[in-house]
Parts: C-alpha cells; sequence; structure tokens
C-alpha cells in the first residue's frame, strides 16, 4: 500500500458518489492518495444518555487506534450530533499535527436550521470541514485570512462562506519552499 | 500579533483535554491544572494571559483560586466556568474581579467570543501602557534649551543621527544632560513608539547587571524566585540607553559585544536563544579612547558602539545659555510647587554665569528649585543661592569641605581620571583613592 495513503473511513450510510467527491477534494488540496473504506463501531458505546450526542473525544481515540503504520492520516466520517463535555456541539475535531481526525455532517444539513434540503450545499459543507480538520493534523491551526478553509468556523453561515481550498500562507507553511 | 497563554484549571480530565486541542487549534499556547493548587504553583513560574478556570473544584475553589491569583496580580484575566450557575456565585466571582463567568457546555461560538473579547483587552490594556510610557518617555528637540554655538552643534547632531539605527556614545560631564540627549534621539527616531530602556550600569554589580540586562529563568541564582524578562528583551523594537558604560567589566564587555553582534541573547540560567531589535545608547562620562589605550576597555566594543559620538559641553562652556536655562528651571518649579512665578535679580544671574557648576546643569538645576522653596516668592536673590564670592559651591567652611570641593572639581576637570587627577593636586594615586573613600565622592 502506498504510504502516502490518507484513508477516509466511512461509519454509516454514505453514498459512494458523495464519499468519492469528497475524497478528490482532500486529494486536490493535500496532493496525497486518498483511500475510503467502510468502518465500523458500536456506536452506542459513545452515547451520552443526557446529552442525546455522540462524545467526539471518544470517538476520535477510537478512529485514532484504526490507524496503521501504512496511512499518512486516518480519517472518520459520522452522521451523528458530535459534543466535546465543554461545548455544546461541534462540527468535527482532530489531534493536531497529529495522524487522525473526525467530523460530522449532521449540523450540516440546511433542514436542521428551517432551511430547504440542499444535498449540494451539504457535501460543500462536509468537503470544507473534512479538509479543515485534516490541516489541523498537517499542523495547521485556525487562519485569520478571509476565506481560507483553516477558518475558524462555528456556525453553517461561517463555513458557507469560506472556501474549499487553504489560503497561500497555510499552503506555504504546509509545504515550505 | 502577540501570541494568547491560556491556563485551563479543571478537575474533569475530559474537560481540560476538549479546551486545550480546541484552544491549541485557534493558536493559543495552552497549559492545563488539575486543581487550584497546582494553577497557583504554574502561575508562580509562569505568566499566562488568560486563565479558564472551573468553580467547582475538590480542595481549593475556583472562587478562592480567583481571590488568591488577584492577589498577586490583579490585572489577570480570569473567566470561571461552572456546570451549575446561580446568581450569587455568578455575583460572587464578578465582585472578586473575574473577566467573565460562563455555563458548560457553552456554546462553541460563546467560547470563541469570549477568548476574542479577554483578548482584546490584553491588547487594549498593553496599548495603553504603552501610551502612557510614550507619553512620559517623549521628548521634544524643543525641550533642548540652548542658543550657544556648542548646543546648537549638540541640536544639529542630535537631528541627524535621531533617524538612523546607529549606535550612539554620549560623552560629556555629570549633569550636562546626557540622559535627556537618548531620550531625544529615541523620541525623534522611527523607534518612538517602542520602549525606551534605561539601565544605570555603574549601579549595577557584575551579576546584578547580568541579570538586568538578559533576564533570568526561575532558580538560576539564589533569590530567582521567578523568570524575569530582561533589557534588552523589553528594549525590542526600542531603544537601550546604557548609562556609564565605561564601569562595566571585562566579562560584560565581551558579553555586550555578543549581543550587540548577534541581536540575540540567553537568559541567565535559560538554554533558549532569544531575539531583540534594539538600538543602543551609551552615556560616558570618562574618556573611553583613553580607557581603550589604558587597556581597561574592549577596542572592539569601543568602535561598535562609537558609530556617532556626540560630547555635551560643560555649563561653563556655554555660559550664555544659563539665563534661558534659569528662566526654564523657575517655570518648571513654580509651577509644581503651585508658587507664583518669580523672577531673578541680574546681580543674581550674574553671579550664575560667573559660577564654574562642576555639577553642571543638575547643578543649576538644584539651585533653582532649593531658591524658589526657601525665596521669598517674588525675586530669586543672591542669598538663596547656595554661591560664595571666592569658593564657588562651597557650603561650610571647613578645611575637610574645602579639601572635599577642591578634590572634586579636579576629578571633574579631568574626567575622573585618578592618573591625572593625582598628578594635578601632587598627590600620589593611592591618597587619591583614599580620599575618594573618605569623601564619598562619586563622579
Amino acid at each position: 500500500m502506498n504510504p502516502e495513503n490518507i484513508v477516509l473511513i466511512s461509519f454509516g450510510q454514505f453514498e459512494a458518489a458523495f464519499l468519492l467527491s469528497i475524497a478528490r477534494e482532500v486529494k486536490r488540496e493535500f496532493h496525497h492518495p486518498v483511500r475510503i473504506r467502510e468502518g465500523h463501531l458500536d456506536l452506542s458505546e459513545h452515547y451520552d444518555a443526557v446529552r442525546g450526542q455522540y462524545n467526539a473525544n471518544s470517538l476520535l481515540k477510537a478512529v485514532d487506534q484504526m490507524h496503521r503504520p501504512e496511512h499518512t492520516k486516518t480519517f472518520g466520517l459520522f452522521q451523528v450530533d458530535l459534543f466535546i463535555p465543554i461545548l455544546t456541539f461541534i462540527f468535527g475535531q482532530a489531534f493536531l499535527n497529529g495522524r487522525s481526525g473526525i467530523a460530522s455532517l449532521y449540523r450540516f444539513r440546511s433542514e436542521r436550521y428551517g432551511m430547504k434540503s440542499n444535498e449540494d450545499a451539504l457535501l460543500e459543507r462536509f468537503t470544507k470541514e473534512v479538509i479543515h480538520e485534516l490541516g489541523h493534523t498537517f499542523g495547521l491551526v485556525h487562519c485569520y485570512f478571509p476565506g481560507c478553509v483553516m477558518q475558524s468556523s462555528t456556525y453553517i453561515e461561517d463555513i458557507d462562506q469560506k472556501n474549499a481550498g487553504l489560503c497561500a500562507q497555510c499552503r506555504e507553511k504546509l509545504n515550505p519552499g | 500579533m502577540k501570541k494568547i497563554s491560556i491556563l485551563v484549571v479543571d478537575d474533569e480530565e475530559s474537560v481540560r483535554d476538549s479546551l486545550y486541542n480546541w484552544f491549541l487549534e485557534d493558536g493559543y499556547h495552552v497549559e492545563c491544572a488539575e486543581s487550584a493548587k497546582k494553577a497557583l504553583l504554574i502561575l508562580e513560574s509562569m505568566n499566562f494571559d488568560i486563565i479558564l478556570a472551573d468553580i467547582k473544584m475538590p480542595g481549593m475553589d475556583g472562587l478562592e483560586m480567583l481571590r488568591r491569583i488577584k492577589a498577586l496580580k490583579k490585572e489577570s484575566i480570569v473567566i470561571v466556568i461552572t456546570a451549575f450557575a446561580t446568581v450569587d456565585t455568578a455575583v460572587q466571582a464578578l465582585k472578586d474581579g473575574a473577566f467573565d463567568y460562563v455555563t458548560k457546555p457553552f456554546d462553541p461560538d460563546d467560547l470563541s467570543h469570549l477568548i476574542r473579547n479577554a483578548a482584546k483587552q490584553i491588547m487594549l490594556t498593553e496599548e495603553n501602557e504603552m501610551l502612557k510610557e510614550k507619553v512620559i518617555s517623549l521628548e521634544n528637540l524643543e525641550d533642548l534649551i540652548g542658543v550657544s554655538e556648542p548646543m546648537q552643534q549638540v541640536l544639529r547632531e542630535v537631528q541627524s543621527v535621531a533617524q538612523t539605527n546607529s549606535s550612539v556614545i554620549i560623552s560629556g560631564e555629570s549633569g550636562t544632560g546626557k540622559e535627556l540627549i537618548a531620550k531625544v534621539i529615541h523620541s525623534n527616531s522611527p523607534r518612538k513608539f517602542f520602549p525606551f530602556v534605561i539601565v544605570h550600569c555603574g549601579a549595577l554589580s557584575e551579576s546584578l547587571l547580568e541579570s538586568e540586562l538578559f533576564g533570568h529563568e526561575k532558580g538560576a541564582f539564589t533569590g530567582a524566585m521567578y523568570n524575569r524578562k530582561g533589557r534588552f528583551e523589553m528594549a525590542d523594537n526600542g531603544t537601550i540607553f546604557l548609562d556609564e558604560i565605561s564601569t562595566i567589566s571585562p566579562k560584560m564587555q565581551v558579553e555586550l559585544l555578543r549581543v550587540l553582534q548577534s541581536k540575540s541573547f540567553v537568559k541567565v540560567g535559560g538554554n533558549k536563544e532569544i531575539s531583540s531589535d534594539f538600538r543602543v545608547i551609551c552615556a560616558t562620562n570618562t574618556d573611553l579612547k583613553t580607557m581603550v589605550d589604558e587597556g581597561k576597555f574592549r577596542e572592539d566594543l569601543f568602535y561598535r558602539l562609537n558609530v556617532v559620538n556626540i560630547h555635551l559641553p560643560p555649563l561653563r562652556d556655554r555660559t550664555g545659555d544659563i539665563p534661558l536655562l534659569v528662566d526654564h528651571f523657575i517655570r518648571k518649579y513654580a509651577s509644581a510647587m503651585n508658587k507664583p512665578m518669580v523672577s531673578i535679580e541680574p546681580s543674581a544671574l550674574q553671579k550664575l554665569q560667573e559660577f564654574r557648576f562642576p555639577g553642571n546643569i543638575r547643578e543649576l538645576e538644584n539651585m533653582i528649585e532649593r531658591a524658589i522653596v526657601i525665596g521669598n516668592g517674588k525675586k530669586i536673590t543672591l542669598r538663596d543661592l547656595p554661591i560664595t564670592k571666592d569658593i564657588p559651591g562651597l557650603a561650610t567652611e571647613s578645611l575637610d569641605d574645602l579639601e572635599k570641593n577642591h578634590i572634586q572639581q579636579i576629578l571633574v576637570k579631568y574626567s575622573w581620571n585618578i592618573s591625572r587627577s593625582a598628578k594635578a593636586l601632587n598627590v600620589d594615586r593611592v591618597t587619591l583613592y583614599n580620599k575618594i573613600r573618605k569623601y564619598d565622592l562619586k563622579p
């Protein structure tokens, strides 16, 4: 197997075309071959009944354990509502300069905010979030450059306003020289 | 932009980990402590811009920790978090000086806002401090008083050197206003919005000067209870003024040369190289070139410092400026003491212009201040000035005072060159050193 692989592991029902589209964008942004795999986890172990949400810290650890030395990064794709103890929700998280990350499309659905369902917007938002979290695994921190995918986003409106790509400065940090 | 540092204090590991990762991704420097006790220990050796602390913790709670932090450092920004918000605890926390109060879990956006607001407050406070310092330290060229040719020459030199980045040596007798000239150069340079840091080298022993200039790490030596920034680090982007540069030891001369060449240094007891962009201005009341010739001052350091030399004339060589200076000091002290403006009798002014002023402008300033304090509030007369007819500046008539005064004048005349002064006094060097010690004479 190519040692430069980024592995995207899907947990739950994702359409193949949806995953391929994300993989294409990730490859374009990080210039690494991307592989898609289907993963299996007992999500109930990560469910917090009091909050009615899934613990992102324990899910990230579970995905991290699936990492293989032959992979560059391992990334989990989810469809459930993620939280960390201190925050009401999160879109995704990753180990800064680490080997794994996770993201969920749960909070990217327009219908959650009283709008019409929009599959294109859902794909675009989720793709940006996956690239953002993978950026953290490559050591990038939040960027203040308008439009950069590494800008911190806490609402879907923030995500809609930024691009799916890195700004020149973040790209330089990623590939110095 | 300054990197904000955050200390997270919470007994729950999951909360600490979550916040740690969140802040790390935001590019902050972040550390965690699992208890208030541990946090206070960390705070003894490190400074944090923001402290985010849980109220409910075993042992010492967050409110008690808040009070202790505030007692140590009033300007600390502490944000308290808790799972169960009550009005009482919120009010108490704010009363005790908390910056804000939040209930967990909170929205990601609230957390971002909270930290952004705190960071803004930190930057505003720092900017305010910097502006205050700037207002205090800025001196205008107009503040340099003098119409005499020697002084006009100094003004021209100051104007031309201010805009450059060159090292400057300001030489001149004690009391001629070397520090003021250094401030004017800084205030008229592109570095004027950054710190002007003064180090009185002569007042510090070798080891103290080293720690003063380079800073030290906690535990670097007995009594080093905290990490401390050095003057070179404080002068980043600004100017460092090294007064009485001739007094530094040979070891410090080597250190100083190295720092001037590399613009980087290591704190005492540390191992991290710190860079700082500063301009250096030195002052001396002794002839550095003679010291170089005598092997007492490193030649390479002298040439590195002596890019520009500004020599300040003694007051006796610019007596034409005395009326202007007297007028300036009368205004200064009358205003400071809330007294009506006074004038000076022509005969008193005449006497001042004839006086040799071994202590230069500082001595003249002290005389005017004293005259305003003890005078009748209308006119400064000869009686208000500590000048006798024949022996200037003599306060008593004892032989000891006479000797002390004479030695002082000779030392000043020969710029504190002991060999030359001893020769002029017709005594050997040991005798002169004994006399200097006896009368506690200082440059």
